[in-house]
């Protein structure tokens, strides 16, 4: 197997919040340039606690990480990590602290030793990227709650990430706002994980999926047909099955 | 939700520079704080009056926060005179009235009243990010900026969370007593409120390192001054140098 391509490499990472049974256990997982993941599991099976292990937000009682190649252990090495990985949060309120729209996405690339006008002008070109061009004074906490995830995402590519850690981004989206970042995560050329339980969502914009199960990462991408029972929000609107 | 009723509107106030703006507030309150003729105080109370004008505030607005701060300034009136020692102006039954306890409530309500005003109409006529900005382009200490910006900008969060809260409690049928279920609903409340807010508090750090974050702000915002902004400051030096001698050739 091509070592050079792999860019995320994880090999068991355990971890254990106090007085809680373990999160990860030995967990192990390989992400090569380019995949686009699928990240399931049921509500408190480590998901997130994942992301923010590969962050470096919390660190793992065992187990060894590589990122692009380079094992990161202290605080100085995971730096340079959140560099190249975005992680967007589950709730963009989170995400967002400046007052307004144009110094949050200009926060990053402002923290990356960026001039004043350069990261203004990084900041305008991806607000412009997700068709939020007009946004930049806008007043981050009077935006609607898709407007919010999606000035999240901006903040996130405004950095220039190679990878993207995306924890539920369609948590409370309506359909049109989906289908926008649906349409953003396919035009982009970037390698990701997507922490999602919709599974129309992950379908459409994922190569493969995992599961998480009892702090572990199953890997099983064998495709199995089965039959299943849908209903159609739209009523007797035609639809195809693939 | 907090509103800023005053920030948006087009008068010449609101288009002078900010930083101006806060200068010459915190001037003007300084010496209107100061003064204790009253000469000067009621001349300090026209001017407010004039800038409130000028920045075309609706007055029914202006009236309302003035009623909130009056209230407070109808307690002193209550006590104040009749506790202070000090030649008897009248007599209210066997309570004497004291000269010096009602000039010193009516100083008390020109200077709070003229400093209100003048803070309403320049102070309250930016949004606070433009204040935050504007004192971090006068230098005023980085921890207190974004100690205000951020405070200002997760208030509403914590609002959010606290109707959801008391909405929760509100649907299961709690209506509030006076017995000890009433006071516990309430700290439990209360006590959520700040488990959750210390909670997003990490969250929100968390974030931010994400983004490279480390320790240091900075401000986007760049300000210049106009004509127009030079001429406002001609008037308010004017304004606080002429309360100044106002009061120290009253004061001799």
């Amino acid at each position: 197997m091509d070592q050079s391509s792999l860019v995320i490499n994880l090999s068991d990472i355990s971890f254990t919040y106090p007085d809680s049974r373990p999160v990860l256990n030995k967990v192990n997982l390989q992400v090569r340039k380019g995949e686009r993941l699928g990240l399931i599991g049921p509500n408190g099976s480590g998901k997130t606690t994942l992301f923010h292990v590969i962050m470096g937000l919390l660190k793992p009682s065992s187990g060894n990480i590589e990122i692009f190649g380079r094992p990161v252990k202290e605080e100085k090495d995971f730096r340079s990590v959140r560099e190249k990985i975005g992680l967007l949060f589950q709730d963009a309120d989170d995400q967002l602290f400046s007052p307004t729209v144009l110094e949050d996405v200009a926060f990053g690339p402002l923290n990356l030793g960026k001039s004043q006008d350069k990261a203004r002008d990084i900041a305008c070109k991806t607000l412009d990227l997700l068709g939020l061009s007009g946004f930049e004074d806008r007043i981050t906490y009077k935006l609607s709650g898709g407007e919010k995830k999606l000035v999240s995402l901006a903040t996130v590519l405004a950095m220039g990430p190679e990878i993207l850690l995306l924890d539920e981004p369609t948590g409370g989206l309506d359909e049109a706002t989906k289908t926008k970042l649906m349409e953003v995560l396919k035009s982009l050329d970037l390698t990701y994980i997507l922490i999602s339980h919709e599974m129309d969502f992950l379908w459409q914009t994922t190569d493969c999926m995992y599961a998480m199960q009892n702090g572990e990462v199953v890997t099983d991408d064998e495709i199995c047909l089965h039959p299943h029972y849908h209903r159609h929000p739209h009523g007797s609107a035609p639809h195809k099955h693939e | 939700m907090i509103e800023e009723p005053f920030a948006s509107g087009n008068s010449l106030i609101h288009g002078l520079d900010p930083r101006l703006k806060i200068i010459s507030a915190a001037l003007f309150s300084f010496v209107v704080a100061l003064s204790w003729e009253f000469p000067t105080l009621l001349m300090a109370l026209v001017f407010s009056f004039l800038l409130t004008g000028v920045a075309k505030l609706k007055v029914s607005r202006v009236a309302t926060r003035l009623a909130v701060v009056n209230g407070l300034i109808l307690f002193f009136w209550a006590l104040v005179p009749l506790t202070f020692k000090g030649e008897p102006l009248f007599y209210l039954g066997p309570l004497a009235v004291a000269r010096e306890g009602v000039t010193l409530c009516a100083r008390i309500t020109l200077k709070s009243n003229a400093i209100l005003l003048t803070v309403i109409s320049l102070i309250a006529t930016m949004p606070i990010a433009t204040v935050g900005h504007a004192m971090s382009r006068l230098q005023f200490p980085q921890k207190i900026v974004h100690l205000l910006l951020l405070t200002y900008r997760y208030i509403f969060v914590i609002e959010q969370e606290y109707r959801r809260l008391s909405r929760s409690a509100k649907v299961r049928a709690f209506r509030p007593h006076t017995n000890v279920h009433t006071y516990r609903t309430y700290a439990y409340l209360i006590g959520m409120l700040f488990v959750r807010a210390s909670e997003r508090a990490k969250r929100v750090h968390q974030a931010m390192i994400c983004r490279g974050f480390q320790g240091k702000f900075y401000c986007l915002y760049d300000f210049s001054m106009s004509r127009l902004d030079w001429a406002f400051s001609i008037i308010m030096a004017g304004a606080v140098f002429g309360l100044g001698i106002l009061e120290w050739t009253k004061a001799v």
